[in-house]
């Protein structure tokens, strides 16, 4: 597989929102808008690529009976990482965020990647998978977190262009469920036609 | 009364799953059946309860005194982690039944995020312990109760004609929404 099919499978084949559905709890949560949904998606981003080089340089050191707690530790210390640096630079996002930081260390997305590509292949190709990998996350989370904001409340990053109340509930949880379920359906209709 | 406040808020009110969007991953993977989903919902309260008294006494006589509560993220996920495994090698040995009715959820539950989640919660809250086990094992409850109502009704799309490009999860993901709506009427039981 050359670098840039491995890069473009993470934006729509192996979607991991869309198509593997995996990290659908930070997906529901944090897509109130297109904004806190895209910052999530950069932390994301940032967690799985670092974690995805440091695992890839590891893998041969590890020993296979180990290998998930090791993976979960050098995981946690990116988060930590991420963590500690949206607190000092941007304290608004990270306060609307909230508890989903930290969760980035349970996202299957991050694990899955280090299990399934990272421990087996070289350094090169696992950062150019984080990538893609993240950005296919990012895209999704804007895309879904846009289409709230649209819907609930009439406005797009921030910036008013449909007067009034906009449909509520698209901002609230069920609505997060519903965008979700419905984003899904498309793809499958699209990838399956 | 504080705890009956907290019991309820943590079960309906504030449904782990409906209004937090914590354990999404498990909800959806294991709801098809009624009989699997009341499994997982035992072993997520065993596992909950038990991770939310470690953390929260790691974090009281550990971290804390040593000033390294920066550490919270690694620490608890590591802890979580061992406990599970502790868990199930334990329930192997002592009771086979509960073994095999609970032993095939019990890896999955590391990467479920309510476990976590709970632990920073009940620390970001500044509960105290007692009030932390009763936080604990209500959202474990409420995590149940969503999972076996979802799966419920999951049973009966064997039945009905779904469109090609909903089946499977696009249509629980909606399904989902409604309930969510419908545990919004509790909003405003307790603040």
């Amino acid at each position: 597989m050359n670098q840039l099919q491995n890069f473009t499978k993470g934006l729509l084949k192996e979607n991991p929102i869309l198509v593997l559905v995996l990290g659908t709890c930070p997906a529901l949560a944090t897509t109130s808008s297109a904004l806190n949904g895209m910052g999530m998606g950069v932390a994301t981003t940032f967690v799985l690529i670092g974690s995805n080089v440091v695992i890839s340089f590891l893998a041969r050191l590890i020993p296979d009976k180990v290998r998930i707690p090791a993976f979960i530790v050098v995981i946690a210390s990116f988060v930590t990482v991420v963590d500690l640096v949206m607190q000092a630079y941007v304290p608004d996002l990270y306060k609307t965020l909230g508890i989903f930081i930290p969760l980035i260390v349970v996202n299957c997305i991050v694990l899955g990647r280090a299990e399934a590509f990272a421990s087996k292949n070289t350094v090169w190709s696992s950062f150019i998978d984080g990538l893609g990998m993240g950005l296919g996350f990012t895209i999704a989370l804007g895309i879904l977190g846009a289409f709230r904001e649209i819907a609930g409340s009439g406005a797009i990053l921030g910036y008013k262009f449909i007067p009034g109340d906009g449909i509520l509930v698209f901002i609230l949880a069920p609505g997060a469920f519903i965008a979700l379920g419905y984003m899904i359906a498309l793809v499958n209709k699209i990838r399956k036609t | 009364m504080e705890y009956i406040l907290i019991i309820i808020s943590a079960i309906i009110v504030n449904n782990v799953v409906l209004a937090q969007f914590l354990g999404v991953c498990p909800f959806l993977g294991v709801s098809n059946k009624v009989s699997t989903s009341l499994g997982m919902s035992a072993a997520v309260t065993f596992v909950m309860v038990l991770a939310t008294i470690v953390t929260y006494l790691i974090q009281v006589y550990v971290l804390a005194p040593l000033g390294i509560s920066f550490m919270q993220t690694i620490t608890f996920i590591l802890v979580i982690a061992s406990l599970v495994q502790m868990v199930e090698i334990i329930l192997k040995k002592i009771s086979q039944p509960l073994y095999q009715a609970l032993g095939i959820f019990l890896p999955l539950i590391t990467t479920n995020c309510a476990v976590l989640g709970v632990a920073i919660l009940v620390i970001k809250k500044d509960y105290n312990l007692l009030e932390g086990v009763v936080y604990s094992a209500a959202t474990a409850i409420g995590f149940g109760l969503a999972l076996v109502i979802l799966a419920g009704i999951r049973e009966q799309f064997d039945l009905l004609d779904i469109p090609k490009g909903m089946r499977g999860v696009p249509i629980s993901l909606v399904t989902a929404g409604i309930l969510a709506l419908a545990f919004m009427g509790f909003t405003g039981i307790v603040k």
